[in-house]
């Protein structure tokens, strides 16, 4: 049935939610702590049926904030390690995502976003948490959030989360949405040999020389785990090279510039987007997540009538695409932004617009998806400025 | 056939969602089709009312919800109220006919029905009757491809049941193919 | 001998016996004079140099407080944590590594308020670890505000009319959601806190060891109890062991007596056991343990 990867090579008729399970173990993840949460618990119940036969280890603890800090002592054991929530027990989460960025360990959150605030409605989509999962931590740090709009990409990005923590070591969060964790279609799995793993980096060098804060040239530092002898500390205060707590205002500024830098001078090999037919287009229609294919029938029926619509869908919610949004705010009319929120990831086209273009929210408080109606009047509002 | 837009309803435990599964299955690991199912959620009780959606083309599917459904599978009076009326004018409506008494049947629509309960428990299990429903769908609709729906039902059902389940599956696309032979004789 | 080597202390003070499992670039330490923590250390730094534990599989983990700051000075993978999450960053690191030994060292506020749904639940999973609890009664890293630990009466800076609220007996908290090892003693106590530590060290599955130590700056002073050095006599004077003692007898109030000893001492099979036998049993051959698991697990041919 399986390989020792534990990788189902094959066609599958399943959904985001379990396409996400398979991806973390085909992405060698091996511990996964959860708490459940509708729309995500199908997630953990797959991990935790699959988990014995592949080596990993499943962990169903007393809530999200545990869960979240148990992932990470997993990590500093040498594990790759996620998990997984939805609104409320992100919400909880946000202090370990901090804990993650300031202690550089590389983990995946997998948040399927429903609609909020609070309990709001359990089994149905959202994108409501896009600016939590950016800013959601108290203070200055950088994350990398991927908005996956199918059960083969809830596969394919949830990979990538991994490769991408253990690159930059940050927290990746993978936003899905209820939508795309329900929605059942074919996934098509990879064999082993072709699937890439970006493999941890961890420090060889002699036991005295070593800084375990000490970046690379492309500002992340390789990784040490438990047990090898080295006598790591890991704090989240404010610390040196040495990773010992430094209360000083060189310290904090060092570090956290780095933390910050680390994805911004990288952004260019993380962003991530897609586009159709957004050279020489007057409106391009700006999507994630499930809204990059709920918007395609209203911009085809633009198209039908002659407007020049581009369509421009971000995978990689952040770092979010500055340098392609600025270039085309120059050349484009206007930007039509609809997403299952009322009104986030909007303002990010429209700072980094400068005022260059105008825009158009197409907000939607969350429950269901857009209808084509809503998308295509905001389309055709914008074309007439 | 560009783009057909199923909806199949009944009570929890009817199995709705597997009617769905299988045919979605069918069309895309099967049938070289593109599928895409979409379970309505919620913290409903067994026996309460439950629908699949399911969208099957011969294109890859952007917008993922049905909105003009052409072609609807009914088990239950509830669903039929609840769901008869959303066809679109000139799609598909099967019913079981036992479970659904065709009210105030809409003309513009092309109704067939099936003793599915019965066809069931000729086989012994009246639990395989969305199977023979689906045997059925698949004479009638002709969305997927016979071959397929087979290997996809083997697959699908719980280990052990398989045999029972073809049986199943079977009796209603026989069904179904007689009926048809019934209607147009000269196909 | 010169007059000069007379008052050169230098070369007469032999290395601190403990240097060797501290972290010596970062003494001095942030503790007040007369505060208790430092003390503990000593002890649990003893217990594991005659522990026969291979050091460099033993990671300590903290919270955040006074006490959180001991994995900052001890000289062993160290992880210092956020607030009342040292159990379950704990719980990861030793269900992803089972051939670590881990300790979590913290406080009372940390460990048993914000904490305090971890501390059950790792007790009740048997989660193999060891958890070394220092209660001073108090926060003091923030300045002295009301714990579940302190005792009835006790002035806090939250409660400056005294306080009301119920104290957490912990030794029983610990016993009835399922430890297998509970011990309580006092900063006086070092030799039986040292020994307690490492019989703890030694078990298998959620041993809990209570270390009573005093905050002279923000609890003993503001409840007129003197300084270290009067609370230590405190200890000493009012403290009776009683080895196996009812834990629902043991609770603490203001300057009462102290019951202290090894209440509990049982075997359970720990979490981390009890999954690899279950899953073994259940699944056969098919079950592949991580390799960390079957080294410390499946010992038994299996």
């Amino acid at each position: 049935m399986h390989d020792d990867s534990g990788v189902l090579t094959g066609a599958h008729f399943i959904d985001g939610d379990h396409a996400c399970s398979e991806g973390a173990i085909a992405a060698g993840c091996r511990f996964v702590a959860g708490y459940p949460i509708t729309p995500s618990t199908e997630i953990v119940e797959r991990i935790a049926e699959r988990f014995p036969f592949v080596g990993g280890v499943f962990i169903q603890m007393e809530d999200e904030i545990a869960s979240s800090i148990a992932i990470q002592g997993a990590v500093w054991a040498g594990k790759k390690a996620m998990t997984v929530t939805s609104g409320p027990g992100f919400s909880l989460m946000m202090e370990h995502i901090g804990y993650a960025a300031m202690t550089e360990t590389p983990c995946v959150f997998v948040d399927v976003q429903r609609a909020g605030p609070s309990t709001g409605l359990p089994t149905m989509p959202a994108q409501g948490d896009m600016m939590q999962a950016r800013w959601g931590s108290h203070g200055d740090y950088g994350i990398i959030a991927l908005c996956p709009n199918s059960p083969q990409e809830c596969f394919d990005l949830t990979i990538r989360a991994f490769n991408l923590a253990e690159q930059f070591r940050v927290p990746v969060m993978l936003m899905m949405d209820e939508c795309v964790g329900h929605m059942i279609e074919r996934v098509i799995i990879p064999p082993v040999h072709e699937i890439q793993i970006f493999q941890r980096r961890s420090y060889d060098g002699p036991k005295k020389d070593l800084l375990l804060f000490h970046p690379d040239s492309n500002l992340v530092p390789p990784m040490v785990k438990a047990g090898e002898g080295y006598q790591i500390h890991v704090t989240g205060l404010t610390h040196d090279e040495r990773g010992y707590p430094s209360m000083t205002v060189d310290t904090q500024a060092k570090l956290v510039t780095r933390l910050v830098n680390k994805l911004r001078v990288n952004a260019d090999t993380i962003v991530d987007y897609r586009e159709d037919s957004v050279e020489g287009a007057d409106i391009v229609v700006v999507t994630y997540g499930i809204t990059s294919r709920t918007a395609i029938p209203a911009i085809e029926q633009a198209r039908k009538e002659g407007m020049r619509i581009g369509h421009l869908r971000l995978v990689t919610a952040w770092p979010f695409p500055e340098k392609r949004i600025r270039e085309l705010a120059s050349k484009v009319k206007a930007f039509v932004v609809p997403e299952l929120n009322l009104g986030q990831m909007v303002y990010e086209v429209e700072r980094v617009a400068g005022g260059k273009a105008s825009i158009t929210h197409v907000p939607h408080a969350g429950g269901t998806v857009h209808n084509t109606k809503e998308i295509y009047a905001a389309i055709k509002h914008s074309v007439k400025g | 056939m560009a783009r057909t837009e199923i909806k199949i309803g009944g009570f929890g435990g009817q199995g709705v969602i597997l009617s769905g599964y299988i045919i979605g299955r069918a069309a895309s690991i099967y049938d070289n089709k593109f599928a895409t199912m979409i379970q309505a959620f919620g913290p409903e009780a067994r026996g309460s009312s439950t629908s699949a959606q399911l969208i099957v083309s011969d294109e890859q599917i952007t917008y993922p919800y049905i909105t003009a459904p052409n072609l609807m599978v009914l088990m239950s009076q509830e669903a039929y109220t609840k769901f008869a009326s959303e066809l679109i004018a000139g799609g598909t409506l099967i019913t079981e006919e036992e479970l659904v008494t065709p009210n105030n049947l809409r003309k513009d629509v092309h109704h067939v029905s099936i003793p599915a309960t019965r066809l069931a428990e000729e086989i012994g299990k009246k639990m395989v009757l969305n199977i023979v429903m689906t045997g059925f769908t698949t004479a009638i609709s002709n969305v997927v491809n016979e071959q397929a729906m087979i290997d996809a039902v083997k697959v699908s059902v719980p280990k052990g049941t398989e045999d029972l389940n073809l049986r199943a599956f079977f009796k209603g696309l026989e069904y179904g193919k007689k009926l048809l032979e019934k209607k147009h004789p000269s196909r | 001998m010169g007059e000069d080597a007379l008052y050169t202390i230098d070369n007469v003070v032999p290395p601190n016996p403990i240097e060797n499992l501290l972290r010596m670039d970062r003494i001095p330490h942030i503790w007040c004079p007369g505060c208790g923590i430092g003390t503990t250390v000593n002890c649990f730094v003893r217990a594991l140099q005659t522990s026969g534990l291979d050091l460099d599989k033993v990671a300590i983990v903290s919270g955040i407080g006074c006490t959180g700051r001991v994995a900052g000075y001890i000289k062993l993978d160290s992880f210092h944590t956020t607030h009342g999450r040292a159990i379950p960053f704990a719980t990861g690191l030793k269900l992803a590594n089972p051939e670590l030994k881990v300790v979590v060292y913290s406080g009372d506020g940390d460990l048993t308020a914000i904490g305090g749904n971890h501390f059950i639940h790792a007790a009740r999973r048997n989660v193999d670890m060891t958890v070394i609890l220092i209660n001073n009664m108090t926060y003091g890293m923030t300045g002295g505000q009301v714990a579940p630990t302190t005792p009835i009466s006790a002035t806090a800076s939250t409660t400056p009319h005294g306080n009301f609220e119920q104290t957490f007996n912990l030794p029983f908290l610990a016993e009835s959601c399922g430890a297998v090892y509970v011990a309580r003693w006092t900063a006086f106590h070092v030799r039986h806190a040292t020994k307690s530590i490492k019989e703890a060290l030694a078990k298998k599955g959620f041993s809990f060891v209570e270390i009573l130590a005093a905050c002279p700056t923000l609890y003993s002073r503001r409840n007129k109890l003197g300084d270290g050095l009067d609370q230590m006599s405190y200890f000493r004077e009012q403290s009776e062991i009683k080895n196996g003692a009812d834990t629902k007898s043991v609770a603490l109030d203001f300057e009462g007596k102290i019951i202290i000893g090894k209440f509990v001492d049982i075997e359970r099979p720990s979490y981390q056991q009890s999954m690899y036998d279950h899953l073994r049993k259940k699944l056969g051959d098919q079950y592949i343990p991580s390799p960390e698991m079957k080294n410390v697990y499946g010992k038994n041919g299996n």
